[in-house]
């Protein structure tokens, strides 16, 4: 069985539970996801199954891609990922995978590509506390202080955390559990947030920790 | 509708009267006290409505003994059992901040006929 499907986050919102906390949620439309194509361990050396997802123009698929998805004999998508599986046993090319691979109160691992925030500074990267606003510090306010000690090491330490590009990463938020999970409509809805921008694509897989085998 | 507005339209109550702010209502809101479950009410001037769809909520203000009070309901929360509508206001704005400054006669809010 495949493990994991392709989606898209739709956005936030909050639910409540019956005891009237609110609880906040991610809604994400979770496939239909096609099987492309299968890695087999003779062939590729490993055990995989790769899914399509979001519909692609066809004037937008080139020549490769569309000998491809036509001897899938599939419509052209617009995401391709692979997924791990460990065994290829009643999985076929062409088929599709969607939300009915998870269920109410199941826990997920989220995948995605983090909201990019360009070249930040420590206090928004790293979340340092930065200067004082008064008192005199005002020049310090959003700055890094000491990177270090002095003749001794007479260097900075590798991996200091300093300002830098921020965001923008493959970024996994792991054992998020599914509050809803609607088939018909693919819709999921998990507690919690996760990474990237609405619209941006998802890798939701079930939770490594917690699923045996998967 | 999108797809955060069917989500949410599954947990919306449909059985909310009208009201707005200048409106006085009566909200019977449940508290869980260990096992047991009772109905509180607090009655004052309701000065805003903020937010929408699931998330709505709306901020009542009353004045108890000398000392003003608000409490802001989540509308859709199941803790808030119902809400009463005692007498509708006229106002010419949608958040009644002004009422916060104001004491005595000058903070009543005239009343909505209809």
């Amino acid at each position: 069985m495949v493990n994991g499907l392709i989606g898209r986050k739709v956005g936030m919102t909050q639910v409540f539970e019956e005891s009237g906390k609110a609880i906040p949620v991610t809604v994400i439309q979770a496939g239909p996801c096609s099987i492309v194509q299968l890695k087999t361990q003779e062939k590729d050396g490993y055990q995989a199954v790769q899914l399509g997802f979001g519909q692609q123009k066809e004037s937008r698929v080139n020549h490769p891609k569309r000998g491809h998805f036509e001897k899938a004999q599939v419509e052209p998508t617009l995401v391709l990922r692979e997924f791990r599986v460990k065994s290829l046993d009643e999985i076929s090319v062409g088929g599709t995978v969607d939300a009915s691979l998870f269920s109410e109160g199941e826990l997920v691992d989220v995948t995605g590509t983090s909201k990019g925030r360009g070249f930040a500074g420590v206090v928004k990267r790293w979340k340092f506390a930065g200067g004082k606003k008064s008192h005199g510090g005002e020049q310090d306010l959003r700055r890094p202080g000491s990177i270090g000690a002095s003749a001794t090491p007479s260097r900075v330490f590798k991996g200091k955390r300093m300002a830098g590009r921020y965001g923008a990463k493959l970024h996994t938020i792991q054992n998020l559990p599914v509050i809803q999970a609607d088939a018909e409509r693919n819709l999921l809805v998990v507690k919690g947030a996760v990474p990237g921008p609405p619209n941006g694509f998802l890798l939701i897989k079930k939770a490594s920790k917690v699923t045996p085998n998967a | 509708m999108n797809l955060i507005e069917s989500v949410e339209s599954q947990y919306m109550k449909s059985d909310i009267p009208e009201f707005g702010p200048g409106d006085i209502v009566r909200v019977h809101t449940r508290i869980r006290e260990g096992e047991k479950e009772r109905i509180q009410v607090y009655e004052g001037t309701v000065i805003r409505r903020a937010h929408g769809g699931l998330r709505e909520t709306f901020t009542v203000r009353r004045v108890a003994f000398g000392a003003g009070s608000e409490r802001t309901f989540p509308l859709h929360s199941p803790n808030v059992d119902s809400i009463q509508v005692v007498r509708y206001g006229a106002v010419r704005r949608a958040k009644l901040y002004y009422l916060r400054k104001r004491t005595g006669r000058a903070a009543r809010v005239k009343e909505r006929r209809r």
